[in-house]
């Protein structure tokens, strides 16, 4: 049933692509780009620019999740700094992502780093958010047992308050991992020379536009997945 | 009274003592000042544009299109979630295709737009309704489905029309949700905006900023970026408070 809609869709594309309505330069027709999809698939590249892409999310996601749990914690064991940080996160936390794609290009030149360090800094902020509230969630006798025990504010960090704010940090992480594919792909679009995004950059520039759709089509497909498998997870609040 | 002076200027202390240790770090030249200028030359650079008056047609062209997307992709989402929750068979059919599409980074959609609708505003504001859509469509789906049932006596009593029925009853209820739908939205437009006007070249801050990038002019980023965070600061201020009043009733 849910199939019927996209098909209909695709039909009415390839119709509208026959008579003419739809200009071919710019819409291609679905028989084109399925068919430079499946090419793109086979000969490898498609396959290699999603693991480009899926590589500078990943790097991203672990750079966000050590600075944000430690960050985090920190805040969240300390209510005083947490309170003297707020208005400073306030500040920092609503610029867009894509405002650091020049200055990212300017220090890291085009690499992974560079999308890596954009993705980074969005996925900072949902992780951090998450692991403060969770880490001053954390029942205070447990705090208390390792300051009596003389445990140093390491291990009570390591061993007491993380495990016990774990399945709230998760939660955060799993925000973060979508955010990393789209804000990777964005910057791959607009600048970087690597992953799907450019693909499609690349693709528009060449005027190939069953390779432009056939991309995107993998794109959502791969974004549908990751997203699927990530709720999929067993995380619960 | 000194714990709440204290707790009224710990959190300027803080920001104070961040912008004075970037100052030392690019003082000390840490990381090489080609890239990373001081503060006080990145909002004398702020100072400049605002002075000289250059900050304000790509800031206006920036603000346009986002406002113009978002306020489109409401229009659309609101209308379109209304009729989907409405109609048991269009949400069995539609709602599929919409949870598809939910994850697509809207950027995605940047190059086939410019093959259909070149280097144009047409496009970037088209891009950016269809990256904005998808929160306002699924919280009104929702919002419109989720009407309480004694409601749903209520107006079967009065003889209500499904017209009557979702302006006085469903609109209402499902408000709270489209409310959360559009802020995320407006900073998804901002972001879907910035990302565009990179790409496209068409006048706007992003713009600015990435011609400043490939010139070296690392104040001139800084400069941006201090502007596109007092943004995104605003959007989720206004938003908020709008909110809250529009909200009153509640």
């Amino acid at each position: 049933m849910g199939a019927a809609f996209p098909l209909a869709v695709l039909a009415l594309w390839e119709l509208l692509s026959r008579g003419g309505v739809l200009a071919e330069d710019g819409f291609s027709r679905p028989s084109r780009f399925f068919v430079a999809g499946a090419k793109a698939l086979a000969d490898g590249t498609l396959l290699a620019q999603t693991a480009q892409t899926f590589g500078a999310a990943a790097q991203a996601l672990v750079i966000a999740t050590v600075a944000g749990v430690t960050v985090g914690a920190i805040l969240g064991l300390f209510r005083p700094l947490e309170r003297a940080a707020q208005l400073t996160i306030d500040a920092l936390r609503p610029i867009p992502s894509v405002a650091l794609i020049p200055l990212s290009l300017l220090i890291f030149g085009f690499s992974r780093e560079m999308s890596a360090a954009v993705a980074a800094f969005a996925c900072f902020w949902p992780i951090l958010i998450v692991t403060t509230a969770a880490v001053r969630g954390v029942d205070p006798r447990l705090i208390e047992v390792g300051r009596l025990l003389a445990f140093p504010l390491p291990k009570i960090v390591l061993k007491l308050a993380l495990p016990a704010a774990l399945p709230g940090i998760l939660v955060g992480i799993r925000v973060a991992a979508g955010i990393a594919i789209v804000v990777t792909v964005t910057t791959e679009i607009v600048t970087n020379p690597r992953g799907l995004g450019y693909a499609m950059t690349m693709a528009a520039e060449s005027l190939q536009p069953d390779l432009v759709w056939a991309t995107l089509l993998w794109v959502g497909v791969v974004g549908w997945a990751a997203n699927w498998a990530l709720e999929k997870l067993p995380i619960r609040r | 009274m000194t714990r709440r002076l204290a707790t009224l200027i710990a959190p300027v202390v803080f920001l104070l003592a961040l912008l004075y240790a970037w100052t030392l770090a690019a003082d000390a030249k840490l990381v090489n000042p080609l890239w990373f200028p001081g503060p006080e030359r990145s909002f004398a650079k702020l100072g400049e544009w605002i002075a000289t008056g250059a900050l304000w047609s790509p800031l206006a062209s920036t603000v346009w299109r986002m406002l113009a997307g978002w306020l489109a992709a409401c229009a659309v989402g609101i209308a379109l979630g209304a009729a989907i929750a409405s109609s048991p068979l269009a949400r069995r059919l539609l709602q599929p295709s919409a949870e598809f599409l939910r994850p697509l980074p809207a950027s995605a959609l940047l190059p086939p737009a410019i093959l259909v609708l070149g280097f144009s505003n047409a496009m970037i504001v088209s891009v950016v309704a269809f990256g904005c859509v998808w929160p306002v469509l699924l919280a009104a789906i929702h919002g419109f489905g989720a009407l309480d049932a004694r409601l749903v006596e209520v107006a079967r009593l009065l003889n209500f029309t499904p017209w009557q029925r979702a302006w006085k009853f469903q609109l209402p209820s499902a408000l709270p949700h489209i409310f959360a739908g559009m802020r995320v939205s407006i900073a998804i437009a901002l972001i879907v905006t910035v990302a565009s006007e990179m790409l496209s070249s068409q006048p706007g801050i992003g713009y600015l900023m990435l011609v400043a990038a490939r010139a070296f002019r690392s104040t001139d980023i800084f400069a941006g970026i201090i502007v596109l965070g007092a943004l995104g600061f605003l959007i989720n201020y206004g938003t908020q408070r709008l909110e809250g009043r529009l909200l009153r009733w509640r």
